[in-house]
């Protein structure tokens, strides 16, 4: 997040009018900076527009990762490196392999997945947390929309948030 | 829009009776074009040296050799293989659509008892299949007195009677299971055995009653009265199904292979049946939202509709693993003689990695994505293969223990299916034709209408 940015802020006590007001906003052209939540709204970031999340790629991938790691690693320790003999089978058979590879794959993907998702939602520890208003973590729903993305006067687009239901609306700098 | 009722109408009796003739036909083909009907001469020596080959390979300890030579199998057998292949046929079909019906029942029981909202508009479809379930019991226990010795090598009663040439000790140690009582009678029936099986197939029956008539008593009086009485029936029928499903396997399935034994056999055999069976009610509610009914059913039910295929492929290929890797490990031959049967025969290796295949790696990639679980057509290219993969699953349970290194897949595999199939899907419409498609009354309708995922 950039510094030093106008923010508005529109408080709302109620989901149902906050789902409304998100999809009256934006037909407005008022283009949203965020929405915080204190619990998970359904069909908010349909309303939002959010484009669909890559993660699941993202955790392909490193689930790939973690099983061509494990069977290479397998196969040049008991191959390679030491081979030993183990109930009679070929020093490198498929079969004993699964079980390690299946725990690797999901070990790497779900902290690849983790770590990811950290990365990119700017996670990490001793984060300050930036809210907008406090109340987002206890009972209301926050609107935040930045003065300077959006090319409508900061006074119109208060009057935009009352109409479609804000309790409240303050103007933050950050 | 709750008020909604399927009609089963004459141009899909139609095409079902097309594809049934299809069946018919092929099966008769396949009949006809059997390969070496007419060398029943050389069966006796052929099989007589598959089984040198099978005890050579897995003859390890002395003792299992000692088992395997007791058991000489092959002094028994009777009918051609013509009529062997036929009955093996058979039960595989016969198992494989009974568990259809049973797994109607078991997915609403689950639903009930796990209170789940999100299924309340498509509960008919699993209802409608489970009506299969008394023609499946009848069908079972008649094709068990068909297929008799052909199938079932326990039956023969000198197996059981030390001193007698063909005695089988570890056979004769199964018999409080498979033989009991046991008579010197040669005609006598196995009363333990086909008192489980119709058993097990009243029990289910009656809870299928039960539940079909708090579910239809709710569309009348509404309240939820009928689904607090149908929550707990489905409770008490998911006990009874835990220990009647595992046992039911060991009877119509693991005794074929009399010899061998697995732990994991209740549950995979539960396994494969649960995928198909989530497979077909996908497959048909997908059909029924095509063909313009079921408009309350949106993408979110589907999504969880191939959440559930999804996982249980998964669920099917742990347990198939599990029972494998065990196996091959543990190096037993006892137990290595099933993988050995269906590994070392041109006639199922093909079949053995098939069944991986289809079951396990296409639904895993297809179904990987939330997209490809959300879009029908993606279900409708998924469901097919699984209900033909699991098909071929139970084929490699049942057809190897049968035929040795004999059976085959042909046109009268593909015929046989076709037939129960069509016969199968006529059940299951005319029924589901029977009943108000939606449950309008249901108390957790609202809930699968804001489903949302």
């Amino acid at each position: 997040m950039e510094k030093g940015q106008n923010y508005l802020v529109g408080i709302f006590n109620d989901e149902d009018v906050l789902l409304k007001a998100v999809r009256q906003v934006r037909e407005k052209g008022v283009k949203i900076f965020e929405v915080y939540t204190p619990f998970p709204v359904h069909g908010l970031e349909d309303e939002l527009g959010y484009k669909k999340t890559r993660l699941p790629i993202a955790a392909f991938l490193f689930g790939l990762t973690g099983t061509i790691l494990a069977l290479t690693m397998q196969m040049w320790m008991l191959g390679v490196d030491w081979p030993m003999i183990i109930g009679g089978k070929d020093f490198v058979s498929l079969p004993p392999f699964i079980p390690v590879t299946f725990e690797l794959t999901v070990l790497i993907s779900a902290f690849g997945m983790v770590g990811t998702f950290m990365v990119v939602s700017d996670l990490k520890p001793y984060k300050d947390p930036n809210l907008f208003d406090k109340r987002s973590t206890d009972d209301k729903h926050v609107m935040a929309i930045n003065l300077g993305n959006n090319s409508l006067a900061s006074d119109d687009i208060k009057s935009i948030l009352s109409d479609v239901g804000a309790e409240e609306v303050n103007e933050t700098q950050r | 829009m709750t008020e909604e009722k399927y009609i089963f109408q004459a141009a899909t009796k139609k095409k079902l009776v097309i594809v049934g003739i299809v069946g018919i036909l092929l099966f008769v083909a396949g009949i006809v074009l059997f390969p070496g009907a007419e060398h029943h001469g050389e069966e006796h020596a052929l099989i007589s040296v598959e089984n040198t080959d099978l005890v050579a390979s897995s003859d390890e300890t002395p003792a299992a050799t000692e088992g395997h030579d007791a058991h000489a199998e092959e002094a028994h057998h009777g009918s051609s293989t013509l009529v062997k292949n036929i009955y093996s046929n058979l039960w595989v079909n016969n198992v494989y659509f009974a568990g259809l019906a049973i797994i109607g029942l078991f997915f609403i029981a689950i639903q009930y008892a796990a209170q789940a909202g999100w299924s309340a508009g498509i509960k008919r479809v699993p209802l409608a299949m489970a009506t299969w379930l008394p023609i499946a019991g009848v069908l079972m226990l008649v094709s068990w007195f068909v297929v008799g010795h052909d199938v079932f090598h326990w039956t023969h009663l000198d197996l059981f009677k030390e001193g007698s040439d063909t005695f089988d000790k570890i056979i004769n140690a199964k018999k409080g299971m498979w033989y009991w009582p046991l008579t010197d009678n040669p005609s006598a029936i196995p009363v333990f055995f086909i008192g489980r099986m119709v058993l097990f197939f009243g029990v289910w029956y009656l809870f299928f009653v039960w539940i079909k008539k708090q579910m239809l008593a709710e569309d009348l009086n509404g309240g939820v009265v009928h689904w607090k009485k149908a929550r707990t029936l489905s409770a008490v029928f998911l006990v009874f199904f835990g220990y009647s499903s595992s046992i039911a396997a060991w009877d119509w399935v693991m005794s074929i292979d009399t010899h061998w034994f697995s732990t994991m056999f209740g549950w995979y055999v539960f396994a494969s049946w649960w995928v198909t069976g989530l497979s077909v009610i996908a497959l048909i509610v997908v059909m029924l939202k095509e063909a313009g009914y079921m408009k309350i059913v949106n993408s979110n039910h589907i999504h969880d509709l191939g959440k559930f295929i999804f996982g249980f492929s998964i669920f099917w290929t742990y347990i198939w693993f599990s029972q494998f890797m065990l196996i091959y490990y543990a190096n037993i031959p006892e137990e290595t003689v099933y993988f050995i049967e269906r590994l070392s025969s041109s006639n199922y290796v093909w079949i053995f990695f098939l069944n991986l295949i289809l079951n396990f790696l296409l639904p895993f990639l297809l179904l990987m994505t939330r997209d490809a679980k959300r879009h029908m057509s993606m279900i409708k290219v998924v469901t097919p293969i699984i209900i033909v993969g699991h098909w071929f699953d139970f084929y490699l349970m049942v057809t190897p223990g049968v035929m040795q290194n004999k059976g085959g897949f042909g046109l009268m595999e593909i015929g046989m299916f076709l037939i129960f199939a069509v016969v199968f899907l006529f059940v299951t419409l005319s029924n589901l034709a029977k009943v108000p498609l939606i449950a309008k009354n249901h108390p957790m309708l609202e809930e699968s209408l804001d489903h949302h995922i």
